[in-house]
């Protein structure tokens, strides 16, 4: 087996601490990801998988705990650091896409890369790879308004791909699409995990996307409930 | 330097995706920037006209006034040494035959002074009046105006025929005069010959005199004529008559004002102070009335600041608006801020620092007053222009004054668009993100 990417251990989150309705969100949760593999985390909503995923993004941090990605102690790290962890190490794809509006797909692609410093010419050669990689190629000058649903989402995996993340991370990525597009994303998603040997970390509420990768991990009330073996290989 | 490139392009691009609302929000800043390059165009153009005008009359020249002693913090108040709006001061008292100044006086002066004085410039108003020769001549309308000699002298009269009042007529106050050019086309068509000798009859405030044209003076291409007339709203050019003949025609005698024409190798300042200590002298046993002296170039210096004043106070009033305006500009920031939060929420998930999100914003705001304040400066500009051609002086808007304008619509960029943009860049990136 290779390295471990995400190392979380005893992750509490608490809420509106020190005041009545303090609350606890995550119980002390301990998990594991390991490089080029395909996880979901499943839960119901109010599971406090969303809570985990902002923490495993960088978004927010744990009340106590560890959490080390790619090598990165991430509790250490000051706030200027997470951005820059956000932008080198992780890719996000969202339920809502989040394209950036008025703003073309090769220029939604090139968006992390230019936060990144990278030269205009090879952020543009790069998003144009990237674009051919998720089939939108042929639309790269489109607003995010022009495209479907589908489109957009496969316009953000591009997008999440830019700097060569150490993982992806897919908050419920078909949440918004139907059936047959939701398929395709999917499928985009296997074969950057295939192709890409990417590191993928799939939240979602449906069990029979999770039950497509390679391990589901399910989240209930705060806690890790317990974790089995997908479908994929 | 990718980063601002980028920044401005995208704040090109949300200022044209709300048109109505970012020409709405750089209304302040033209309006502000507008008015304060047209105040100070205006005001540039009228004081250099009015200065140059002032020393056309003769740089080198000393006015001498009567006016009313006044305590010391009084006498600042009066600028030149004029009354400025005569009803200004109700209790000012009227000086009497005794107060004014002698032509005794100015001949034991210029013995005093001597070569440095080179003649004295004095007038005497008549009043109004029009000149008809006969029926079949056009009339003219003049302004009856006794001078001294040196009055010629001071104000740079030149003759094109005829020739100055002698030394005789006035003496002896004469009934002779000199008339325009303007006045000889009306009355003569143009021709002075048949002009010069010649006696006709001017009727000034209902009385009649006959006077002898002794010459006929050139066109005078002064400003100060074309402003007088445009205030005056009047055709009417000089009739210059002996001072002696004006003096007689009103009763009076002796002198509230005079100019001094000064020997060009002399310091007219330190003349203007002697000509004032000698009046001290002079009138030091007089409880109502001093004699001030002032130089014409302390007064075009005096005058230039104090128009300058008047201008800097007028445009900081534009200033105002200026500053209204750049609220806007925070207060639209603010909505377009609100407006974004989703998209800021995922710029900082695609890693941009807080510094960039900062900027972003920072650089939409300078574009927002760049560009009303570029708009700004060329309203102000032809505004300027205009006004100052309506009331006939001629304007050349400052190169300065629109750099300090452009530099100050990207200051006020700055000022007002920080606390949106530092508002956006603190934004929790989860609380963004979720943003319906």
């Amino acid at each position: 087996m290779s390295r471990t990417i995400i190392e979380l251990e005893d992750i509490f989150k608490r809420f509106y601490i020190g005041t009545p309705n303090e609350l606890e969100v995550l119980h002390g949760i301990s998990l594991k990801v390991m490089e080029g593999e395909f996880v979901a985390i499943v839960g119901a909503s109010g599971s406090g998988k969303s809570t985990l995923m902002n923490i495993i993004g960088a978004l927010d941090r744990p009340t106590e705990g560890k959490y080390i990605l790619d090598g990165v102690d991430m509790i250490a790290a000051k706030d200027a650091e997470l951005s820059k962890i956000r932008n080198r190490k992780i890719g996000f794809v969202f339920q809502t896409y989040n394209l950036i509006s008025k703003t073309n797909a090769i220029k939604n692609v090139e968006m992390p890369m230019l936060y990144a410093g990278i030269p205009g010419k090879q952020r543009i050669a790069r998003a144009k790879e990237l674009l051919e990689l998720v089939g939108m190629e042929e639309r790269m000058k489109h607003l995010p308004e022009e495209l479907s649903g589908g489109q957009k989402q496969r316009v953000a995996i591009a997008r999440a791909m830019a700097n060569d993340p150490a993982i992806i991370l897919a908050d419920e990525p078909t949440g918004a699409l139907d059936s047959t597009t939701g398929r395709m994303v999917m499928d985009l998603f296997h074969k950057l995990h295939e192709e890409e040997g990417k590191t993928i970390v799939l939240i979602t509420h449906s069990p029979e996307l999770a039950e497509e990768t390679e391990r589901i991990i399910t989240i209930k009330d705060g806690n890790v409930l317990g974790e089995r073996k997908g479908t994929a290989r | 330097m990718m980063m601002i490139y980028e920044n401005i392009r995208l704040a090109l691009f949300s200022l044209k995706a709300n048109k109505m609302r970012a020409l709405l929000t750089m209304l302040g800043i033209i309006i502000g920037i507008g008015s304060v390059i047209a105040i100070m165009t205006v005001g540039d153009s009228v004081t250099s006209t009015v200065a140059d005008s002032m020393s056309s009359l003769g740089a080198n020249n000393i006015t001498v006034t009567l006016e009313e002693r006044k305590d010391d913090e009084e006498a600042s108040d009066s600028m030149f040494g004029m009354n400025w709006g005569s009803s200004q001061d109700d209790n000012a008292k009227q000086p009497t035959q005794k107060d004014y100044i002698t032509t005794d006086m100015l001949r034991q002066m210029k013995e005093a002074f001597g070569d440095s004085i080179t003649a004295y410039s004095i007038t005497e108003q008549v009043g109004n009046g029009s000149i008809q020769q006969n029926a079949e001549s056009g009339k003219a309308n003049v302004s009856v105006m006794g001078t001294s000699l040196g009055y010629f002298l001071a104000n740079d009269v030149q003759l094109v025929q005829g020739s100055y009042f002698s030394e005789e007529e006035l003496e002896n106050g004469a009934m002779v005069a000199l008339l325009s050019e303007e006045a000889l086309d009306d009355l003569f068509h143009g021709d002075a010959d048949a002009a010069v000798g010649s006696t006709m009859t001017v009727s000034v405030n209902d009385k009649y005199y006959n006077l002898i044209i002794e010459g006929v003076y050139a066109k005078d291409e002064d400003e100060t004529m074309s402003m007088y007339s445009m205030f005056m709203n009047s055709d009417a050019t000089n009739l210059y008559i002996p001072l002696k003949t004006a003096q007689d025609i009103n009763h009076a005698s002796g002198y509230q004002t005079l100019t001094v024409v000064v020997d060009p190798n002399q310091n007219p300042d330190q003349l203007a102070a002697d000509i004032e200590s000698y009046f001290d002298n002079l009138y030091r046993n007089n409880r109502d009335f001093i004699v001030s002296a002032t130089s014409m170039a302390s007064m075009v210096s005096i005058m230039e600041t104090m128009m300058s004043t008047i201008t800097t106070a007028i445009a900081l009033i534009g200033g105002i608006a200026l500053v209204v305006g750049g609220i806007g500009v925070m207060n639209i920031m603010l909505v377009s801020i609100t407006e974004r939060t989703r998209e800021i929420g995922t710029r900082k998930a695609l890693g941009a620092p807080n510094s960039s999100i900062r900027l972003q914003f920072i650089i939409e705001s300078i574009v927002i007053c760049l560009i009303g304040g570029a708009i700004g400066i060329v309203v102000g500009c032809v505004g300027g222009i205009a006004a100052a051609n309506y009331i006939g002086a001629s304007a050349v808007p400052s190169v300065k004054s629109i750099l300090i304008s452009l530099g100050f619509s990207m200051a006020i960029g700055v000022f007002f668009g920080y606390y949106p943009a530092n508002k956006a860049a603190k934004l929790n990136p989860i609380d963004a993100l979720r943003y319906e």
